[in-house]
Parts: structure tokens; C-alpha cells; sequence
């Protein structure tokens, strides 16, 4: 029988490699039993999927731009290069 | 005769590729850094008079700056401390039975956009407090989803290791958030 911390570990491992059958099953079996760690693995998912988000939401936000110093810098290094 | 053509570039899709790059390394000057490199690049490169879609040809190159990056910042962490830290124990986590110290809490998830917004922000601040290498670590994985083999193969560890610090930043980050956004 897994312990939380042990379901845990599992729950987060599940996101970076396919557990085996014996995993999947005895984290099933606790899950199914443990509120705590169900909370745990829907979470991991929101952080997820949040993470994704957040890098759509920064690459479409039209009101970020870059410096206008660094711009001119850049203009005078490719000057340069030319030269 | 190129230069008109590179200053009219930069106008057009410089503060796009700006984006992009901050959108993945989440570090102003890093992003300025690479999208410099990749105008340099590019003016260097013999066919870029030739490009009919510059956008997508700056943001190929683009792409292949940041991940240089990425792997620059995670060879520098695998060189410091961070093998150190991975037998570093949960017990701030879970007690001697390995029940939860904290239990987790039920999440209200945000529903409107402006709540969507102040949840991403905190999220935002709890990457930011993660110790930097765990940082790095889970950026590359759950952002840029990098290959686990391939994360193991920069850092020259053992994938066992990367499930353990993914495993411990994790539980950091679930845990700032549980406190900074719903107990706010």
C-alpha cells in the first residue's frame, strides 16, 4: 500500500515518464481512496496547463516591448558588422 | 542595400520576437540578449535577402538562440551545487508515516479572466522564489517541454535524478502557490 508521500512522487514522476502497470495500479487503488493526494495530482495538472498559459499570454500581450535602447543597440551592431 | 531592409526588420518584428524570447527564458536581458544575437545572425547569413516570410525565418533562428541559452544556464547550475541537493529530505512535506504535514487544499479555480490574470501573476512570483536550478529545471521541462533523456544528457545526471529535483520543485511551487493565491 503507497503512502501519500510515496503517491506523490508517483503522481509527479507520471508527468515525466509512463509509470509501469504495478505503479499505475497501486496509485489508481490510492487515489481512490485519499483526497489529499487526488488534490495533489489536479493541481499538478492546473500548474501545468498555467505554465503553458502564461507563455501564450506573455507572447500575445502586444504591450510588452523591447527597450528602445536595446533596439539601437542592435541597429549599431549590425551597423558595425556591415562595415 | 541590406541595411534599410534589417532596420525595417527589426521595426516590424522586433518586439515580437522580443516577446517570444521572454515568453520562454523569462529573464529581460536574456531575451534582449538573443534577439540581438539573432539579428546579427541573420545579417550575417548569405540568403537573407532572399527571405520571403522574414518573420517565421527570425523566429527559426530565434528558437535555436534561446535553446542555446537554455542549455548555457543548465550546465552552469549541473556545475554549482545541484547534485548536492537531491537527496535533501520532504519532511517539511510529509510526516514519519509519509502522511501530508500540510494536507493540500481544494482549489477554487479562477473563472473569470481577471482572477485567471491575478492566479498567473502569483504563479509568476512563485517561479521567481524557486531556488534557481529547480527553476531551470522545471522551465525546460514543463514549459519547454524538453525530452527528459535530453534534460539528463545537459545536466549529466541520471534520469532518476531529474524525477527527484522535478519532483521536489514541484512541491515547492504547489505549496507557494497554495499559500501566496488562495490565502490571499
Amino acid at each position: 500500500m503507497l503512502d501519500c508521500k510515496q503517491a506523490s512522487q508517483l503522481i509527479s514522476q507520471s508527468l515525466d515518464r509512463s509509470l509501469t502497470l504495478r505503479e499505475r495500479l497501486s496509485l489508481k487503488l490510492h487515489l481512490l481512496i485519499c483526497e489529499f493526494c487526488k488534490r495533489f495530482s489536479q493541481h499538478m495538472q492546473t500548474i501545468r496547463v498555467a505554465l503553458k498559459q502564461m507563455t501564450s499570454s506573455i507572447e500575445s500581450n502586444d504591450s510588452i516591448e523591447m527597450p528602445s535602447a536595446t533596439k539601437s543597440r542592435i541597429l549599431q551592431s549590425i551597423e558595425s558588422i556591415k562595415d | 542595400m541590406t541595411s534599410p531592409n534589417m532596420h525595417d526588420w527589426l521595426n516590424q518584428h522586433g518586439d515580437y520576437l522580443y516577446r517570444f524570447a521572454l515568453a520562454r527564458l523569462r529573464d529581460p536581458h536574456l531575451a534582449e540578449d538573443v534577439v540581438q544575437e539573432t539579428f546579427l545572425a541573420a545579417i550575417k547569413s548569405p540568403n537573407f535577402a532572399e527571405q520571403s516570410a522574414p518573420r517565421t525565418w527570425l523566429t527559426g533562428i530565434l528558437k535555436h538562440k534561446i535553446i542555446d541559452v537554455m542549455r548555457k544556464n543548465v550546465r552552469e547550475i549541473a556545475a554549482s551545487d545541484l547534485m548536492t541537493d537531491e537527496d535533501a529530505n520532504m519532511d517539511e512535506f510529509f510526516d514519519e508515516k509519509g502522511h501530508w504535514a500540510e494536507p493540500p487544499l481544494a482549489w477554487d479555480m479562477p473563472e473569470d479572466a481577471l482572477e485567471q490574470k491575478q492566479f498567473l501573476g502569483v504563479l509568476q512570483n512563485c517561479m521567481e522564489k524557486l531556488p534557481a536550478k529547480a527553476a531551470q529545471l522545471f522551465l525546460m521541462r514543463d514549459v519547454h517541454e524538453t525530452d527528459n533523456d535530453e534534460i539528463c544528457k545537459e545536466l549529466n545526471i541520471s534520469t532518476t535524478n531529474a524525477w527527484v529535483m522535478l519532483y521536489r520543485a514541484r512541491m515547492g511551487l504547489r505549496k507557494c502557490l497554495e499559500i501566496n493565491w488562495l490565502g490571499a
